[in-house]
């Protein structure tokens, strides 16, 4: 016997599998409504810890869709979730690849292109606004977001020094 | 004849050297795994060129779904057909998703510990930070044309603030983006 929540994971995800045009960190608070608002798989203390995890390890940030899975349903649930979340939009691209030669330099494709950008900047800079909305809740960690986004604009820090020194302050008790 | 004339071979790619060469991308990638796999492909196997790869990329942007995951289809497809891609992309996300899993397991068992949740709240406000850095980043790309600044807030109001459905946000938003910049093409 199959648990139904794998079904309803794998629905899930093949569903923002389609929608995540700009990637992973464009859909996430579109995956926050649906796994903690709707679904109740996860509190907003969890979806911010697991975000936390899929930010530190090594891998693409995609690796947060993992986890949810993971608290939803164990490993399995982390399989199913990953699957979901790859497997529609794996598809389409390999059967895009195959025509794309033909419709490069085409004036709509040019249009398309030119028309999302602007929906993906806005979609990222959600998730961004949301993430900070959950996890901050006082002035130390509204410093930390804010002095770690001015690193990353103007410098060319490695990520992982930033997200080390805010875990060692974390790990202070200061945040 | 010259080597240098005419269209470069194409490089001989097996499905075996698919799948490893993208599990060590996977391994190496702290922080953004696209540049490793840049690396990888353009420049120690050169399995594409330049030009080839910034044809890849903007390909995989273009599509839904994970920009790295899509790179690999694309790859494995172009040398070894759909086993090529499903070999790309498992090689590509075993090692990160075994290890994120692990570190999940790890940190379930110490989140008692107040200093490990506390490292935790700190990682996931600098996280919050790097992503914002990355939207304004890309924001640099649209900042000449009123038209994408009009549309990246409309997108950021029903979506960040009002927190309404990406489903029908998207199905309103793509015509009118996309009919703006058909209109404005030139």
């Amino acid at each position: 016997m199959i648990p139904p929540v794998l079904f309803e994971l794998a629905l899930q995800f093949l569903v923002l599998s389609l929608l995540s045009i700009g990637g992973a960190n464009a859909i996430i608070p579109e995956i926050h409504l649906r796994v903690v608002d709707i679904h109740h798989w996860l509190t907003d203390a969890d979806f911010s810890q697991m975000f936390a995890l899929a930010q530190a390890a090594p891998g693409p940030n995609v690796l947060i869709v993992s986890l949810i899975g993971w608290k939803a349903a164990g490993v399995i649930g982390a399989l199913v979730a990953m699957l979901a979340m790859c497997g529609p939009s794996s598809a389409l691209t390999y059967y895009v690849a195959n025509v794309w030669d033909r419709f490069r330099d085409a004036p709509l494709r040019i249009a398309i292109q030119r028309g999302l950008e602007p929906v993906t900047v806005g979609l990222v800079l959600s998730s961004g606004y949301v993430l900070t909305r959950m996890t901050d809740h006082g002035s130390m960690a509204y410093a930390i977001t804010g002095v770690t986004m001015l690193l990353a604009l103007t410098t060319r820090l490695h990520p992982l020094w930033m997200l080390a020194a805010a875990a060692a302050l974390g790990a202070l008790g200061l945040v | 004849m010259n080597a240098a004339d005419g269209p470069p071979p194409i490089p001989h790619v097996t499905t075996r050297s698919l799948f490893i060469e993208f599990l060590k991308v996977g391994m190496s990638g702290f922080g953004g795994v696209l540049p490793f796999a840049r690396r990888m492909l353009v420049e120690r196997r050169q399995w594409l060129n330049d030009t080839e790869f910034t044809e890849v990329l903007s390909l995989s942007q273009f599509l839904p779904g994970p920009n790295i995951v899509n790179v690999a289809i694309i790859v494995g497809r172009r040398f070894c057909g759909p086993i090529g891609s499903v070999a790309a992309a498992l090689g590509l996300m075993l090692m990160p998703l075994a290890f994120v899993l692990l570190l999940a397991m790890l940190f379930a068992k110490f989140a008692e510990i107040e200093a490990v949740r506390g490292a935790c709240t700190g990682v996931s406000a600098a996280a919050s930070g790097l992503v914002l850095a990355l939207a304004l980043k890309m924001g640099k790309t649209i900042r000449h044309a009123p038209w994408q600044i009009g549309i990246a807030i409309i997108a950021f109001v029903a979506i960040g603030v009002a927190r309404q459905p990406l489903l029908w946000v998207l199905a309103a938003l793509v015509p009118l983006s996309v009919a703006c910049s058909w209109w404005r093409r030139g």
